[in-house]
């Protein structure tokens, strides 16, 4: 059970993009997610709840988009969605391959972001 | 006072940080030019019995081999490979379930690579957590024991699918517990298409010269390259 401290990373992340920003507070964070990335979805978002208290992400909806496993097919020469990731194998020649394209995505992809007005502007000031 | 949410990108790997770790960890064991092994398996398939063996045998044979082993509470498995003779360092990793590529980039301070052809790191008796993080290691070798059924991979495909060579251990059990060569090859082959699979008993000693004959060709292999 690692997914504790995959969240704790995403929400690491998601703090680093709120100060680079001045502030707010984060309402949802969309998150790309393959079936050999090794995290479990359901860990994650139990975890995930756990892990938001107390932060500027408490609160927050955790939105996975399930990436399907992608193998390049030799055979047919082209990438292929595999229906299991019990059996890699290409679904239209029956070819299997190990070359993976796709699958082992996790990664945060963004996030929706309430910005406080005032904060915000005193940021840009400053930058500027 | 706050707006209405708005849409910010990020685009980022969560295991960012681990990744870029790695890779300088494998940058740095080729320019070493030491050959990095990783070993994964359930907790009890044989990782340390096999390794006890691996070093030994290295040994003898004239390569220079080192371990770090992880394991949850006990440094019993330090203890146990030290017997070998070959330099060999515990990471102890309290309740985490894993080992990651600081802590292996942190065992490895008051070491000289370049001193070693072979090391191995011996992760924690997992079969989840390990898949997701990359060590820097050149090969992952996936170990499963003729006891823990010939659908293993099928019921671990990720960590099977990250590995590159997988060893049946415990040979010498296989009938005893009516054990599928075949079926387990086959489960090996549907989530990790082309790996290469060696049987072995580390106790009866079949199939350990085709392992280690493989293990002598990595070396020969990164000499080749070096």
């Amino acid at each position: 059970m690692h997914e504790l401290s995959i969240a704790m990373s995403m929400i690491e992340m998601a703090h680093e993009e709120i100060d680079r920003r001045g502030g707010g507070r984060v309402t949802a964070l969309h998150l790309k997610l393959g079936p050999l990335s090794g995290v479990v979805k359901e860990a994650l978002e139990f975890s995930y709840e756990i892990a938001c208290q107390g932060t500027a992400l408490d609160g927050s909806q955790l939105i996975v988009e399930d990436v399907p496993v992608m193998i390049h097919c030799s055979n047919c020469r082209q990438e292929q969605i595999v229906e299991s990731i019990q059996s890699l194998r290409c679904p239209d020649c029956g070819l299997p391959s190990n070359d993976v394209r796709q699958g082992r995505d996790l990664e945060v992809v963004a996030l929706e972001l309430e910005e406080d007005p005032l904060l915000a502007d005193e940021a840009l000031r400053k930058s500027a | 006072m706050s707006s209405q949410p708005r849409m910010v990108e990020v685009r980022q790997n969560v295991l960012k940080q681990n990744d870029v770790l790695a890779r300088a960890l494998r940058q740095r064991f080729e320019d070493a030019g030491v050959v990095v092994i990783s070993m994964v398996s359930t907790p009890g398939a044989g990782k340390t019995a096999l390794l006890e063996f691996t070093l030994k045998q290295l040994r003898a044979g004239g390569l220079r081999v080192a371990a770090l082993v992880g394991d949850l509470a006990t440094e019993n498995d330090a203890r146990r490979l030290a017997r070998s003779e070959a330099p060999v360092k515990q990471i102890v990793t309290g309740t985490i379930c894993h080992l990651d590529a600081d802590m292996v980039q942190k065992a490895l301070d008051d070491w000289t690579l370049a001193d070693l052809d072979l090391l191995f790191i011996e992760n924690v008796g997992n079969l989840v957590c390990p898949s997701s993080y990359d060590l820097g290691e050149q090969l992952r070798l996936v170990l499963m024991s003729v006891t823990e059924g010939e659908d293993k991979p099928l019921k671990y495909p990720t960590i099977f699918n990250t590995a590159d060579v997988c060893v049946i251990t415990k040979m010498d059990l296989a009938e005893a517990v009516e054990f599928d060569l075949d079926a387990a090859r086959a489960s090996i082959q549907a989530v990790r298409p082309g790996m290469e699979t060696i049987e072995l008993s580390v106790k009866s000693g079949a199939g350990v010269d085709r392992y280690l004959d493989f293990l002598h060709t990595q070396v020969a292999q990164r000499l080749a390259v070096g």
